[in-house]
């Protein structure tokens, strides 16, 4: 007979010896890039030994610049279709500037793909809402992309999204093609905009009221900072959309990706494992905790 | 198209408010039309209108030394333009400008002043409303303050 302690350093170390794989990192080198805006770029890269990387919508990669560093970042790609595995980065600091840097030909390294996906399927039947702000429109992308694949199996589907300024909106043209073509209710607002814009300003959660769902029977998806988020689960829980139906997908300092590092921790979570997506359900009493 | 004492139940500024308040109010009401970037009123202009938005988009807008104009809200269908005919000195702080076409019913504000004085059940209850507006526009102005997405990685 095993005591506790003996079986909770068995667990560890087969954690440990399962995440051996996920700590080695794989070459891609990169083969298109795309200037999205003054300072996102998406990076198109393709994997040096010719083995494409399978994904769900949601999940996250260790991206790493040879002798700059390891970030965590979303994948933006179309999960439906391998191929190049696609990343939106921000410059924002020394890591993601050299990533947005990165010309063809670059190889940079990939551990992952890491961390719980959308499950964007679970609205079959139903109305989705995608709720989205600033470079959240990334991580999303996937789950919108696998619903397109589908759009016939959903009823109701809108995207939300709040950008800084107009000139901070991302997939300008993939926006304009989801609305007219694809039968989804696209409603963008910015936080400021110059004299000549015409569109909406505002907060992303005033447009919620405007949209039209059946709350009972809606699976919304938001992804963008996490104050946003909350007050985004707020108007939608305000409207009737139960916790469980809310997914959010969270940001924290992810660093080895499988749970062992303790970086990303929140409270009981690792939000490299256990998320980053997340049931409001199971994250409105860790969000509205100060020192978590 | 609807009359304004038709109109009137179906905006949510005046949801809750009984019939014979909204024909009272209706008696301050005219209906007006705005051309894409037709102004409504200038910063500084004496203010004596508040407007519902029945259709539409209009652009608030400030004047930026640096950047020029600067549209800072909008208000769509169901929204509501100005406060500024309520309080003393009775002059807009900004610009308002038609984004798109826009239809909307405008309010004289020294006729909604003199129903409230005269009935200050009626001024209590147009009170909460633009408390409402004001409040969900201050705490939307305190969020965008802190510049979410500037941030974000």
């Amino acid at each position: 007979m095993t005591s506790l302690a003996e079986h909770d350093h068995a667990d560890a170390a087969a954690h440990a010896l399962a995440a051996g794989d996920a700590m080695l990192p794989r070459p891609y080198r990169v083969v298109r890039t795309r200037q999205d805006t003054r300072d996102t770029v998406t990076l198109q890269l393709e994997p040096v030994d010719g083995v494409p990387l399978k994904f769900s919508a949601g999940q996250f990669t260790m991206l790493h610049a040879f002798g700059v560093g390891e970030v965590p970042i979303s994948i933006s790609g179309d999960p439906t279709k391998e191929g190049l595995l696609e990343h939106t980065i921000r410059n924002v600091g020394s890591v993601s500037g050299a990533l947005v840097a990165a010309a063809p030909g670059t190889i940079l390294a990939v551990r992952g793909p890491f961390g719980t996906g959308w499950d964007v399927s679970d609205g079959m039947g139903g109305d989705v809402v995608f709720i989205t702000g600033g470079i959240g429109l990334a991580p999303l992308r996937p789950a919108i992309l696998e619903l397109l694949a589908n759009r016939e199996k959903y009823n109701r589907v809108a995207l939300l999204y709040g950008a800084r300024t107009p000139d901070d909106i991302l997939f300008g043209d993939e926006l304009r093609k989801w609305a007219d073509l694809l039968g989804i209710v696209v409603e963008v607002t910015v936080d400021s905009g110059p004299h000549s814009w015409r569109g909406r300003v505002g907060l992303v959660t005033q447009l919620i009221p405007r949209i039209a769902f059946d709350p009972a029977n809606t699976v919304a998806l938001v992804c963008g900072p996490e104050v946003m988020m909350r007050a985004c689960a707020t108007a939608l829980r305000g409207r009737g959309v139960p916790a469980a139906s809310i997914r959010l997908s969270m940001e924290r300092n992810m660093k080895c990706g499988v749970g062992l590092c303790g970086h990303c921790q929140l409270r009981e979570l690792f939000i490299c494992v256990d998320g980053p997506v997340l049931t409001y359900e199971r994250l409105a009493p860790l969000m509205s905790r100060w020192e978590l | 198209m609807q009359t304004i004492e038709e109109y009137l139940p179906e905006h949510p500024f005046f949801a809750g408010l009984d019939q014979p308040t909204l024909e009272l109010l209706a008696g301050c009401a005219t209906n007006v039309h705005f051309d894409a970037n037709e102004v409504l009123f200038h910063e500084g202009d004496q203010a004596d209108t508040f407007y519902i938005v029945r259709k539409g988009l209009i652009a608030i807008q400030v004047q930026s030394p640096s950047a020029g104009g600067v549209v800072v809200d909008t208000a769509e269908a169901g929204g509501v333009v100005g406060w500024s005919w309520l309080v003393p000195p009775y002059r807009w702080m900004f610009d308002a400008r038609a984004s798109e076409p826009t239809s909307a019913v405008a309010f004289d504000g020294a006729c909604l002043r003199g129903k409230c004085e005269s009935d200050p059940a009626v001024g209590y209850a147009l009170m909460q409303r633009v408390a409402r507006v004001m409040l969900d526009r201050l705490e939307a102005a305190r969020l965008r303050l802190i510049d979410m997405y500037g941030s974000s990685s």
